[in-house]
């Protein structure tokens, strides 16, 4: 992929995270919504505030542990009944209730793994560039102490001077432009 | 967060009770006056130093040594075989089974803080859990070794799994030993991977305070390019809140299996349907002693007080209580059913157990399991004495690997018939291999301590003060 060109968007500082998150709702209100916020520990405020509210880790978490239940339970069934059939001491091949336990198993390992790998698909990671590192206060501050709102140039409303002059209505501690 | 839901009884006079913060009333759980700043730079610096103290590295050429040993009886037992080891009739299974479940009892304290103590929303768990994780990997580790060398011929341990071969052989499934495999690997997978995920947003921090060019790689491969949007935090939240959710059906259910282990067995002593919820309780009971034992001396070295506090000590010193009485009521089950049942056998089995030729080992777990540290922790004095809390998860730990003794060789060493009577002794190489993974534990956690984040910054942040989402005209009043 050639390398993009260009701006990302604008990238406001806040303090703290009272003040981002009423920056995010006054621009949430005011008609935007290619934005994200950049905090070193969950917000949920600030998600509330940009209008992310449910995500689909549950779903596939749901998926994976119903899949691994299915796929040990038909295994055991199947090696027991039908490819290696023992008899121990005269117990039916089918003893369903000794196949619950592995099956239990099995549904608590495939949800945990979907629940963890469907959490880091769904945001799109390992993505080990991002033009926000770019950004020369994010990586001093967006994993440390420092809350950040970007506008993003793909959102139809952006337009580098005036996002910039109505950023600064948000009294945010500084803007910086992020490129790619 | 969780602080809130624990109010003083009397909220007219917060400055009262001992340990609140008079701003709001709640419960601290962090010492004050710490910001977002302070947390990350104390965390981070214990890793991103280039100054080792020394202090480390005397204990870890200590835990290095007992690796070596382990290295050492682990060559010979696969020169000679479980011949050089005690475990011969009648006590086929000795040390190696133990140890096992000893270690696996110990990786389970972790688990719980981590899991079961996030959905109950206890937010004091933030600061431990993240060396209470690492705590069972390495314990399960240690724990996952014995079976595996104990199979006599290891090399072949992979046939334990459902493969197709050419010897169109499978594993037989209503076996609880096959059950195990699936447990303790499930157990295992899951336990990494919610403590990767867990150290995700800290690698994230430590590549970007890092100055060197080698740790910004290292770590930045570590944090896969995290880079704390708010989505992506909704999402790790789910996902962690989901991982707990299921961590803790599969801490109970490990230790079950393994009980399984023995109580499916016909034999008097095991044979019992205690076993599941009391091998439960003594593996929490002895996981937290061990969270006790590591986190005084740490947070002692690293002056991590301000965030373990003595009120974290004094409420793993109730959790230990509460957990040790659901023991002692399982030691007295086991008590009463042998006269209950009306079973020759039972009541043999259990007088031999406490006054036949090995009944001193009965003696040492009543008293660390029970006469010590049931009768002292009630003290609040004591439960904040952080000498003694220590001494006690010496104790404990020494009465919990008893009590596994005692089920294990109290049970087979005289069965039904005198003539097959013996008696167990463990050899060298025994106390060699357990010996060698208290080393090869203690030199793995302190790796942990010196390159990865021991205390979860992310976590800690959510609790401060300055982490209070506040409206405007407050937010001024305050500055």
């Amino acid at each position: 992929m050639p390398p993009r060109e260009g701006t990302y968007g604008l990238l406001a500082e806040f303090d703290t995270p009272s003040d981002l998150v009423r920056a995010a709702q006054a621009a949430r209100r005011d008609g935007w919504r290619r934005m994200d916020c950049y905090t070193p520990y969950p917000v949920e405020e600030a998600a509330e505030a940009i209008g992310f509210h449910r995500n689909k880790v549950p779903l596939v978490t749901l998926i994976g542990g119903l899949m691994g239940l299915a796929a040990m339970f038909s295994l055991e069934t199947w090696i027991s009944v039908l490819a290696y059939p023992l008899n121990i001491a005269g117990r039916p091949t089918y003893s369903w209730p000794a196949f619950v336990v592995p099956a239990y198993e099995w549904t608590i390992l495939w949800a945990g793994l979907s629940a963890a790998f469907g959490m880091l698909a769904l945001n799109g990671l390992p993505a080990l560039y991002h033009p926000l590192f770019n950004a020369p206060n994010f990586r001093k501050g967006a994993s440390q102490d420092k809350f950040f709102l970007c506008l993003e140039a793909l959102d139809p409303k952006f337009d580098l001077i005036e996002t910039r002059a109505y950023l600064a209505t948000l009294e945010p501690v500084s803007v910086v432009e992020v490129e790619y | 967060m969780a602080t809130t839901d624990l109010k003083p009884k009397n909220p007219k006079d917060p400055s009262r009770i001992a340990g609140t913060d008079p701003l709001t009333g709640e419960y601290r759980v962090l010492a004050p006056g710490q910001t977002f700043r302070s947390i990350t730079e104390k965390i981070s610096n214990i890793v991103l130093t280039p100054d080792t103290p020394l202090g480390w590295f005397a204990l870890f050429t200590v835990g290095g040594a007992g690796a070596t040993v382990l290295l050492v009886a682990i060559t010979w037992l696969f020169l000679k075989g479980t011949g050089i080891w005690a475990v011969t009739q009648p006590v086929a299974w000795g040390f190696a089974i133990i140890n096992f479940v000893w270690w696996i009892g110990i990786g389970h304290a972790g688990t719980l803080i981590s899991a079961i103590l996030l959905l109950f929303k206890q937010g004091w768990r933030n600061s431990i859990n993240r060396f209470a994780e690492a705590m069972t990997i390495f314990a399960v580790v240690c724990a996952g070794m014995f079976p595996l060398i104990h199979v006599g011929r290891p090399w072949l341990g992979y046939w334990l799994l459902p493969y197709p071969s050419t010897m169109t052989v499978w594993p037989q499934f209503r076996s609880p030993l096959l059950w195990d495999v699936f447990a303790v690997s499930t157990y295992a997978t899951i336990s990494v991977v919610f403590w990767y995920i867990g150290m995700v947003p800290d690698f994230g921090t430590f590549r970007d305070r890092a100055e060197n060019r080698f740790a910004q790689y290292f770590y930045g491969m570590l944090s896969l390019g995290w880079r704390g949007s708010v989505r992506h935090w909704m999402r790790y939240e789910t996902a962690s809140l989901l991982l707990s959710g299921l961590a803790t059906p599969l801490v109970l259910s490990v230790h079950t299996v393994i009980s399984f282990d023995f109580a499916v067995a016909v034999l008097p002593g095991w044979h019992t349907t205690i076993f599941p919820p009391y091998f439960v309780a003594g593996a929490i009971y002895s996981g937290f002693a061990m969270v006790l034992t590591l986190a005084i001396p740490l947070r002692k070295f690293y002056h991590l007080e301000g965030m373990v506090t003595d009120r974290h000590i004094d409420n793993m010193g109730k959790v230990m209580l509460a957990t040790g009485f659901i023991v002692a009521y399982g030691y007295g089950m086991e008590a009463f059913m042998a006269w209950y049942s009306a079973s020759h056998w039972e009541a043999f089995m259990f007088w031999n157990r406490v006054f036949g030729p090995m009944g001193w080992s009965y003696w040492v777990l009543v008293t660390c399991n029970l006469a010590i540290p049931l009768t002292t922790l009630w003290s609040r004095k004591l439960r904040t004495n952080i000498a003694f809390m220590f001494f006690i998860s010496i104790v404990v730990n020494t009465g919990m690997w008893f009590e596994r003794f005692v089920i294990v060789v109290t049970s087979l060493y005289r069965d039904f018939l005198p003539s097959s009577w013996g008696t167990y002794r463990a050899t060298k190489w025994d106390y060699a291999i357990y010996v060698g993974t208290l080393g090869l534990f203690t030199a793995l956690f302190l790796l942990f301590v010196r390159f990865l984040p021991m205390i979860p910054m992310n976590e800690i942040r959510l609790m401060l003060p300055g982490a209070k989402i506040t409206p405007k005209k407050a937010a001024e009043a305050a500055d």
